[in-house]
């Protein structure tokens, strides 16, 4: 059997959740204030997607199509409570920061999405991969936003001071609102901005606009 | 209790403090008459689900609150979250066939929405919250009403300003979804500033 790389690799650029279909954002935009809570939260998505999609697809043919979606927030939801539980236990820090948003990965539309879109419908071992290229997908804009935030916001990076701050001598003065909300906001609709420009395929026309929307609002 | 009311409608707004329910926030909001339906019905879901899912943790999920049955010791609250996702797609069903059976005019209204708030993280995230700030049954249904509240305001006013930006002409790569983004980090920064007004 031929390697197929595909459900990996697409979901990373090309058909990324984030940006194209525009799920996820929930949690995406909350945990970017800094690199730190940016990293664990792609990391706990990337371990509940990666299983949730080869978990639901070793079972698809066994899950009445009816109570199909029950069957998957459940399976999503253990696996959410397995990382909420080792984040306590041994990062308690990190799980007070990122508060409630490592709960929220149950109703992040990504992981029902994929489980509904791929894992449903192909078998377990490109399914894993599918749920780990949406991981790193969303990953990647995650780390993007959290490092953006964090060195303007502060001048550092994971808690590393990169640039020298005007207090102490430097040049920099940090801007205290890339920490506030509105700040996530601007730079993912810049970044949205970016990408469609490089890639104009991913532009909506006023008219197929619609379908897709609520298309990718179908969980 | 004011105070929490109007916190929970403008500086802790989930939508634009807290992101949740950022995908149907910004999928619904292409047109004010689907923001309308989308915002009463989640003022109408998150009024009845946190006080339940309150009562729900206080009662059977909290350690040692299952005192009043003789058992002491257990702790539940790892629970919690599949218990509010439960209670939250178990009301919007119920809530679904009683609109359907008693108030068919407005099921005909909010019910295409009603399924879509299953899955809404706004609604889920202030179970949570209310979870992990110790609110009491009334301040429950004050936070549940005042959030939901807050969540119809912020997606009424995003539905408003993008029906009128479409007929603008902007720059291509930022139609659409990059607009919606930063309108709504503008409004973000104006729901903000009620926090630092002295009632947030």
């Amino acid at each position: 059997m031929a390697f197929d790389n595909k459900p990996l690799l697409e979901p990373i650029i090309s058909a990324n959740p984030v940006i194209l279909h525009v799920l996820g954002i929930c949690s995406a935009l909350a945990v970017t204030t800094s690199l730190s809570t940016a990293l664990v939260m792609s990391v706990a998505l990337i371990f509940v997607i990666g299983f949730s999609n080869t978990l639901i697809s070793l079972i698809r043919h066994h899950i009445p199509k009816t109570i199909r979606l029950i069957v998957q927030i459940t399976i999503i939801a253990s696996l959410v409570i397995v990382v909420d539980q080792i984040l306590q236990a041994y990062m308690f820090e990190m799980s007070k920061r990122l508060s409630v948003f490592v709960g929220l990965i149950v109703t992040n539309c990504i992981v029902l999405g994929r489980a509904e879109a791929f894992a449903m419908k192909n078998p377990p071992l490109p399914s894993l991969l599918d749920g780990i290229g949406n991981g790193l997908g969303y990953a990647w804009i995650l780390l993007l936003i959290g490092a953006l935030r964090e060195l303007l916001a502060a001048g550092t990076l994971m808690g590393q001071a990169v640039l020298p701050l005007a207090e102490s001598g430097g040049w920099f003065t940090p801007l205290k609102m890339m920490s506030l909300p509105p700040s996530a906001f601007f730079l993912l609709g810049l970044l949205v901005w970016a990408v469609r420009t490089i890639k104009p395929d991913h532009v909506e026309t006023l008219l197929d606009a619609d379908s897709s929307r609520s298309e990718g609002d179908a969980p | 209790m004011i105070e929490l009311f109007l916190k929970s409608i403008f500086s802790d707004n989930l939508a634009l403090a807290y992101f949740l329910g950022m995908c149907t926030f910004l999928a619904v909001s292409r047109h004010f008459e689907t923001a309308l339906g989308l915002g009463l019905a989640m003022i109408v879901v998150e009024t009845i689900t946190v006080p339940i899912n309150n009562l729900i943790f206080n009662w059977v999920l909290a350690d040692g609150a299952l005192s009043w049955m003789g058992l002491v010791d257990i702790d539940l609250s790892f629970l919690t979250l599949i218990a509010s996702i439960g209670v939250i797609a178990a009301t919007v069903q119920i809530l679904e066939m009683v609109l359907d059976r008693f108030f068919p005019k407005l099921y005909q209204a909010l019910g295409i929405f009603l399924p879509l708030i299953t899955v809404n993280c706004a609604i889920l995230g202030a179970s949570l919250f209310m979870v992990e700030r110790h609110y009491d049954f009334s301040e429950s249904v004050v936070y549940g009403f005042g959030s939901g509240l807050g969540w119809a305001l912020a997606i009424w006013a995003l539905a408003a300003l993008r029906e009128r930006i479409d007929e603008n002409l902007v720059p291509k790569g930022l139609r659409g979804l990059g607009l919606a983004f930063i309108l709504t980090g503008m409004m973000s920064m104006g729901f903000a500033v009620f926090g630092d007004l002295g009632f947030g």
